[in-house]
């Protein structure tokens, strides 16, 4: 599960020039997907008003990019390091709490 | 000491990649490169050669399999020719992407249709941007050689890359040639065991061919595309060691003659050997003519033909392929943009010949070297013309 991040990082491990490039860009390191900034394709992102939110989780269970995890105060986000911005938990949040706003740029 | 005896081109292919200890060959047999692997697969089988000889269903699966051969850290080779180095196409470009050592011979062969048998570079030119290096030859000891070599450049940890040997198909592949082919210890000494820096191993895994998004697929061709180049300085080195080792020393674009020639005329694998017995011809008779042998098509070799062609007036040059509605050859292309820049250049006038098996004899040649300074001075019609079509 990612961890929680509300603000998106600067430059990923991931995002290597070409020079730090492996040998056939092999991956040597098990599991760093997590560095992939798979976020940088959306056009839109989710934002939740906690007021309408109930905490069911569907939106959690639904989101293909398994971003979306539970904060300090038991509401859940997405991490817009990874999110798509697919809308999916938009369309399937029962409290209709989850807006996609556009992407600023 | 090595002997130097009649030997079938193919047969020595197949016996050059044995000396070089070759693990694992795979291929399909097709017309003109079939001795090459079909010596090969006898070697194995009558336990001559300690490798695997993976037989396969077509060309797409033997690059294949060579693809994971070779990732495995195993020695490779394969072997291919016309249709089969085009079923090979796409695999091609993931061996040399994930930089991947094969050595593989090609024996040049026309493309269908019409079905054609015989010899000419439409199948390299349509495999030319597939980032391998790419070395041509012109005789048998040429290209028992540059096999030896191509392995120990495309394993350099410095290259890293698949390398293809163009020798013509049936010019070159089915005839018997004197060649001196090395003594096993000295291929011992001049090629190190293969030692893949990162090779597909249960203990140390690692993904191999994996997902590139538009955030890093530039920042890898561009690493692939400078490893290619680089590769250049490498390949003349290792050629030069194989010189001191073995006393034949092989150049990116070899001379001919051109010590005063007014006029230059750049060829391309076997036919280069016509061309010099045209150009002794010519010498003969008081023209100032020299030949150049273009032997590392990649990567290709700027500074050296910018060098070499500073001094002529006319750059003829022989394309054994055409580019249909491109703009001539692709060698004769690559070579106008090769020196669109230099200020002092010859005139470079293309001819398409040699298709599919046509011969182009002594005559021939002197004939190309005629229209080609006749073009150069008043000009053609024609971006390129075609030599010994009938009307
Ligand atoms: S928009 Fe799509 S990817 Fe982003 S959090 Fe919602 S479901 Fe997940
Ligand atoms: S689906 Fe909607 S209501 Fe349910 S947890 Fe997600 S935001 Fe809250």
């Amino acid at each position: 599960m990612a961890k929680t991040k509300a603000k998106e990082k600067p430059r990923a491990k991931g995002e290597l020039g070409w020079k730090e490039i492996e040998i056939g860009f092999f991956i040597t390191e098990p599991g760093n997907s997590v560095e992939v900034r798979t976020g940088d394709w959306k056009s839109r992102r989710p934002v939740v008003d906690f007021k309408k939110c109930n905490k069911c989780t569907l939106c959690y269970f639904f989101c293909p990019e398994g971003c979306i995890a539970k904060n300090k105060d038991g509401f859940f986000e997405a991490d817009l390091f990874y999110c798509k911005g697919c809308g999916i938990c938009a369309a399937e949040c029962p409290k209709e709490a989850i807006a996609m706003a556009e992407e600023a740029k | 000491m090595a002997k130097r005896e009649g030997i079938e081109v193919s047969v020595a292919v197949g016996d050059a990649a044995m000396l070089s200890d070759v693990d694992v060959v795979s291929a399909y047999p097709i017309t003109p490169q079939t001795h090459i692997v079909e010596h090969l697969a006898e070697l194995v089988a009558n336990g001559e050669l300690r490798a695997a000889y993976i037989p396969v269903e077509s060309e797409h699966s033997a690059m294949s399999a060579c693809l994971g051969a070779s990732a495995v850290g195993a020695r490779t080779f394969t072997a291919t020719a016309s249709q089969g180095l085009e079923l090979m196409h796409e695999v091609l470009f993931v061996a040399s992407a994930m930089r991947l050592p094969i050595v593989m011979a090609v024996a040049n062969r026309a493309l269908s249709a019409p079905i054609s048998i015989w010899g000419d570079h439409s199948d390299v030119m349509a495999a030319r941007d597939v980032g391998w290096i790419q070395i041509f030859v012109e005789n048998g000891q040429e290209t028992v050689d540059n096999v030896i070599c191509a392995f120990r450049i495309g394993e350099d940890r410095r290259v890293l890359l698949p390398v293809m040997i163009h020798l013509d198909g049936f010019a070159l592949t089915h005839v018997i040639e004197p060649i001196e082919l090395p003594d096993k210890k000295d291929v011992d000494q001049f090629l190190p065991p293969f030692k893949y820096p990162l090779p597909l191993d249960p203990k140390k895994p690692v993904t191999m061919g994996a997902l590139g998004s538009p955030f890093i697929y530039t920042e890898v061709k561009w690493a692939q595309e400078i490893n290619l180049e680089k590769a250049k300085d490498v390949v003349l080195e290792i050629w030069q060691k194989f010189g001191k080792a073995f006393g034949r020393t092989y150049s990116p674009i070899e001379q001919y003659r051109t010590e005063g020639a007014r006029v230059l005329l750049l060829t391309m694998g076997s036919y280069s050997e016509t061309a010099m017995v045209a150009v002794d011809k010519m010498r003969g008779e008081g023209k100032e003519v020299g030949l150049l042998k273009l032997r590392l098509w990649r990567p290709f070799p700027y500074q050296e033909l910018r060098k070499t062609v500073k001094n002529a007036d006319v750059l003829i040059v022989l394309d054994r392929a055409i580019s249909f509605g491109g703009p001539g050859g692709p060698v004769c292309s690559e070579v106008k943009a090769a020196l669109y820049a230099e200020v002092k250049r010859p005139k470079i006038v293309g001819f398409v010949g040699g298709l599919g098996g046509r011969d182009i004899s002594m005559a021939g040649f002197a004939e190309m070297v005629e229209r080609g300074m006749e073009i150069a001075r008043s000009g053609s019609k024609r971006e390129f013309e075609i030599y010994g079509v009938r009307e």
